[in-house]
């Protein structure tokens, strides 16, 4: 095996390690409800590091990263629900660490990835031709459009005769419309959360820093140049639009069979495209480190603020305002939280921000 | 044919709505090259602004009959309001990042849509509940034609929309603030260079968008009474549809908005009556995207040059 | 530059442990009970969640229930509590989103370990908050969510008010036998659940009962142009036209529809309850009817005390939600009482043997899904108030 491939899968061995112990010590430690939190701060992880490939790295303004969530929640719950029942008959959880039912899941979250990345491609291959503008009217857009579609959707189906007779297509369009698509078993553990969020975090790290991230930031920082120098603009955009929703479709399986959330068409809507937005803003668009601050912040705040709801959002526009204008480039910009440059030793020889 | 006839009356009537709006973005976007998010929050403050003036006016109260100078009071009040909110944002918000990527701009304006929605939603400014709007405009018939009702409030929000829109036209393309602007939104350095202050003329763009959407915001009151509360998602909505007017026609091109807006009241509303009235947003976004496969640059307007 | 932005990383270090530190271990931080009696938690207090949209576009129906909820409290209180020990709520917002209802309940249950949850009025959110409750075993009671999947969710789950198979039959039946209508249009709003189902429900009722629909269509909430689907509907020549939707949109609906001269009757369910609806509808909306939980002007002395008591503490009259609020604490502390212990499964029973509970809402029963039997009154908007015309009983 290669060098770069040893060295990943030492990361990534690790990271599993990681998020066994975050799981099997951290979460019985904290209670369920600290519990609750850190799986919540683990998918708006994912959510803001994909996030921060499209508008940190490429500079592309994309306002459907909602969109894409609800994609990958749906199919990944098709898959755990009615898939579970054609597998072995029945929708209820399977428990266990590594039982079928998870196994299950793992699969759907994948599943769940790949059809929102393929769904990327087809929204990201029109709209990444024209200019970035443009990009965050279509990714609206398309935002409602599946808001939409999906609010016409039939109700779950719950009874058993029912399932076995049901069609394939009459499946499909059994997603629950406009009240959810509720009885998904809970398979998503702190543990699987993070495993994800360490395959995120190491993905985005080895692009931003490999020759692909350097023509992304070369894109951000004047596509006319970067295509003069004869990078393809629109591929690299394109590939990077469809792995970011590659991570979002997971994050949004991960929500979808989380205890106490209900994927909800309305609720995945711009709003919450909004708040993942702000996450990337403020943590710096392009660090990767950046983002995961800010997420593990704005994951937290609202529940510090809890008295302070009406005002939560108005404290939110007034920050992303002040930071746009006095502080354009987030809390660390371009950089990573491990960059040399932060530390007093090398004062002298700093690399200017 | 009553029914063809009533949606065709419908759709010019929404659309001349959506074209007032689609002018604000249209004309932002030719000056500084930027979609100004927080418009359709400019057009939700003059819906509201005008409740508010008419609350004041004792118009709210029951039993209360409005004389036809309150309409024209509320729409007066309503535009010099977003006007000089429009001026305070872009003073405020946009002119420090005039140099910026265009990014943060964005950026920037989603978070001043923001704070309108829910500065909006505080309990000592609009509150979270829907108000109705009362009638401005008497509620009388004029005439009917094959069926079809035409009612004074929709007459006089056409009325009104054409004349504002005959009145910008007039303004862009016959005084010489209007050549200043359309120096400007052509190449600002070379307008600087002319003598014009191109700081001025941003501000009248910003501000005269504003008004035009007040303007909307009033008349969109006048024909639908019931008022959604500020952070109600319906507002973006009706921006989003009013910018997707302002791509069909044309972006920059303040003709094109007029078009656009016409066009997309008209698909939105055949649609919702003749196909399924399910779908009426999805109408309104295929067309941007058949748009924006076929001919990105808009029906109306000319290719530009981008410029190294 | 560098030194602010290190002093930023600091800052937003020091926000991270503060708020880590309060998330973790903060109880009561937060609650929103304006009108609660808050005790100090010990042996003495029996704890109760409560959650529901006190901000959000269907502020009223959560800021009604809490009054409501807050007033029987405040009343048991007054009595000595239940067992001896006083009642204490717990009141989070969700602010009308269910991932907020979903971790207000966690919240509640795993944090503040109440023993029981009243709460939501909205069917997705009891949805959400709901699978929680009944995953820690909590029993749960909502005031008014109508959708049958809420107590579907299993037996920690119920409600002190109908479902909306039933209201749906109700207002067919009153549609069919009392209007004597053969044809109704559909109007139903497609991004609300409770709409849809509602609307399926009262098809099913009314061709049963032989009637026709005219025609179906649908609008968003929150859209303000319905002249597409009323001109269609129009058409069809309906004898009434049944709107199962919230009061924020029935308002403007009849606006137009009065426009576009259809002078049919309008129909609907308990969403239309609120004083909002008369405000926004004015003169459209007279004669409207509606189905709803409990009439204000019903002459019994029960209901005509609580409008009393109501009114002296929050000085508006009662509305449905706030009624179905009481009746749900009230069903709640009557169970505490004869429940063997305050454990999930022992209150669980109780609750769901709950017989004959004189609520304001009329006598409550719990039937084998846990959901309330009882008659539903069909009101009829008559000067801008909410009039009692009759009441149909489950058959």
């Amino acid at each position: 095996m290669s060098q770069t491939v040893k060295k990943n899968l030492r990361v990534l061995l690790l990271s599993v390690g990681l998020a066994a112990v975050l799981h099997g010590v951290i979460v019985p430690m904290v209670g369920p409800f600290a519990g609750k939190l850190l799986t919540d701060i683990g998918m708006n992880i994912i959510l803001a590091v994909s996030l921060t490939m499209v508008n940190g790295f490429t500079g592309q303004f994309s306002i459907g990263h909602a969109g894409f969530m609800a994609v990958g929640g749906y199919v990944a719950g098709l898959i755990t629900y009615y898939g579970a029942f054609f597998l072995w008959g029945s929708t209820q959880l399977v428990p266990g660490f590594f039982s079928p039912g998870v196994g299950l899941f793992v699969v759907a979250c994948l599943v769940g990835g790949l059809v929102a990345a393929a769904l990327g491609y087809l929204v990201g291959l029109p709209s990444l031709r024209l200019r970035g503008d443009y990009l965050a009217i279509v990714t609206l857009g398309f935002g409602e459009i599946i808001r939409v579609v999906l609010q016409q959707t039939n109700d779950v189906i719950f009874s058993v005769d029912e399932l076995r007779r049901a069609s394939f297509a009459t499946l499909v369009t059994s997603v629950g419309g406009a009240l959810g698509f509720t009885g998904l078993p809970f398979y998503t553990t702190a543990f699987w959360v993070y495993v994800f969020v360490a395959l995120t975090v190491v993905v985005a790290y080895r692009l931003k820093f490999s020759s692909y991230g350097r023509a992304f930031l070369a894109i951000r920082d004047d596509e006319l140049a970067a295509e003069a120098m004869g990078i393809n603009t629109t591929q690299l955009k394109i590939r990077a639009f469809v792995l970011a929703a590659f991570f979002a479709g997971i994050a949004g399986a991960l929500f979808a069979h989380e205890i106490g959330t209900t994927l909800n068409p309305r609720e995945l809507g711009f709003q919450k495209s909004f708040d993942i937005i702000i996450m990337v803003v403020l943590g710096g668009m392009g660090s990767i480190s950046g983002a995961v601050l800010a997420a593990i912040v704005l994951t937290l705040l609202p529940e510090w603020l809890r008295f302070f709801a009406e005002y939560r959002l108005i404290v939110y526009a007034l920050v992303l305002i002040l930071m746009m204008i006095l502080r354009p480039q987030g809390l660390l910009g371009l950089h990573e939280l491990w960059e040399q440059s932060w530390w007093p030793r090398r004062r002298g020889k700093m690399v200017s921000s | 044919m009553t029914k063809l006839l009533q949606t065709l009356m419908d759709g010019v009537s929404v659309g001349s709505l959506y074209a007032l709006i689609a002018l604000g973005y249209t004309m932002v976007y030719g000056i500084l090259q930027f979609i100004n998010f927080a418009h359709s929050d400019i057009f939700m403050l003059g819906a509201w602004g005008a409740f508010v003036i008419a609350q004041c006016l004792g118009l709210t109260l029951p039993g209360a009959h409005a004389p036809l100078w309150a309409a024209f009071a509320a729409l007066g009040g309503a535009m010099a309001l977003c006007g000089t909110m429009g001026f305070v944002i872009e003073r405020a918000a946009y002119r420090p990042l005039r140099h910026a990527p265009r990014l943060n701009v964005l950026i920037t304006a989603i978070g001043v849509s923001l704070l309108l929605e829910n500065i909006g939603q505080l309990s000592f400014v609009f509150g979270t509940q829907p108000q109705r709007m009362p009638a401005l405009f008497p509620d009388t018939t004029l005439c009917t034609v094959l069926g079809v009702q035409l009612r004074l409030v929709d007459c006089m929000v056409m009325g009104i929309a054409v004349t504002l829109m005959l009145g910008l036209q007039w303004l862009i393309f016959h005084t010489r603030v209007g050549r200043a602007m359309r120096a400007v939104s052509f190449c600002p350095h070379i307008a600087a260079l002319m003598g014009i202050s191109v700081d001025r003329i941003v501000s009248l763009t910003f501000v005269i968008g504003s008004m035009l959407a007040a303007a909307a915001g009033v008349l969109y009151a006048a024909k639908y009474p019931g008022l959604n509360q500020s952070a109600h998602p319906t507002w973006i909505l009706l921006g989003l549809k009013a910018f997707v007017a302002a791509v069909v026609g044309g972006i920059g091109n303040v003709r094109g908005a007029m078009l656009g807006g016409l066009l997309i009241g008209v698909v939105e509303l055949f649609g919702a009556a003749y196909l399924s009235p399910h779908l009426r947003d999805l109408y309104v976004f295929s067309l941007l995207i058949v748009m924006l496969l076929w001919r990105p640059q808009g029906l109306l307007a000319q290719h530009r040059l981008e410029k190294v | 530059m560098k030194h602010s932005s290190r002093w930023i990383i600091a800052v937003s270090a020091t926000l991270l442990t503060m708020a880590c530190q309060k998330a973790a271990t903060s109880s009561s931080v937060g609650a929103l009970s304006p009108g609660a009696a808050k005790l100090s938690a010990g042996a003495n207090v029996i704890r109760v969640g409560e959650y529901g949209s006190l901000t959000g576009s269907e502020a009223t129906f959560g800021q009604s229930v809490h009054h409501g909820v807050m007033l029987a409290t405040n009343e048991q209180n007054a009595l000595g509590g239940v067992k001896g020990k006083k009642i204490e709520i717990i009141s989070y917002d969700d602010q009308g989103k269910s991932q907020e209802a979903g971790t207000a309940a966690t919240r509640l249950i795993t944090d503040d370990k109440v023993v029981a949850l009243l709460g939501e009025f909205a069917s997705s959110l009891s949805i959400a908050g709901g699978r929680v409750a009944q995953q820690y075993q909590v029993p749960m009671i909502s005031p008014g969510s109508t959708n049958p999947q809420v107590t579907e969710i299993g037996d920690m789950i119920s409600r002190v008010c109908f479902i909306d198979p039933f209201q749906g039959f109700v207002m067919a039946k009153f549609a069919r036998v009392d209007l004597k209508a053969d044809r109704v249009a559909l109007l139903f709003d497609q991004a609300q659940a409770y709409s849809k189902g509602l609307k399926d429900n009262f098809k099913e009722s009314f061709v049963k009962m032989g009637g026709t629909i005219t025609s179906e269509q649908a609008y968003t909430g929150g859209d303000q142009d319905y002249s597409a689907q009323l001109t269609t509907i129009r058409e069809t020549h309906p004898q009434a036209i049944f709107i199962p939707g919230y009061y924020t949109d029935v308002g403007n609906l009849a606006l137009q529809a009065r426009k576009l001269g259809i002078t049919v009757p309008l129909l609907g369910g308990d969403g239309w309850d609120s004083a909002k609806l008369a405000e926004i509808g004015g003169d459209a909306i007279e004669g409207g009817y509606f189905s709803n939980h409990y009439s204000v002007g019903d002459t019994s002395p029960a209901v005509q005390d609580f409008v009393r008591r109501y009114q002296a503490s929050f000085h508006a009259l009662p509305d449905s939600q706030a009624a179905l609020g009481y009746d749900a604490a009230k069903l709640l502390f009557d169970a505490i009482g004869r429940a063997a212990s305050l454990s999930g499964k022992d209150l669980a029973a109780a609750i769901a043997q709950t017989k004959d509970l004189h609520g304001v809402t009329g006598n409550i029963t719990l039937d084998d899904h846990r959901n309330a039997r009882k008659p539903a009154v069909v009101l009829q908007m008559k000067q801008g108030k909410p009039t009692f015309v009759t009441s149909i009983a489950p058959e």
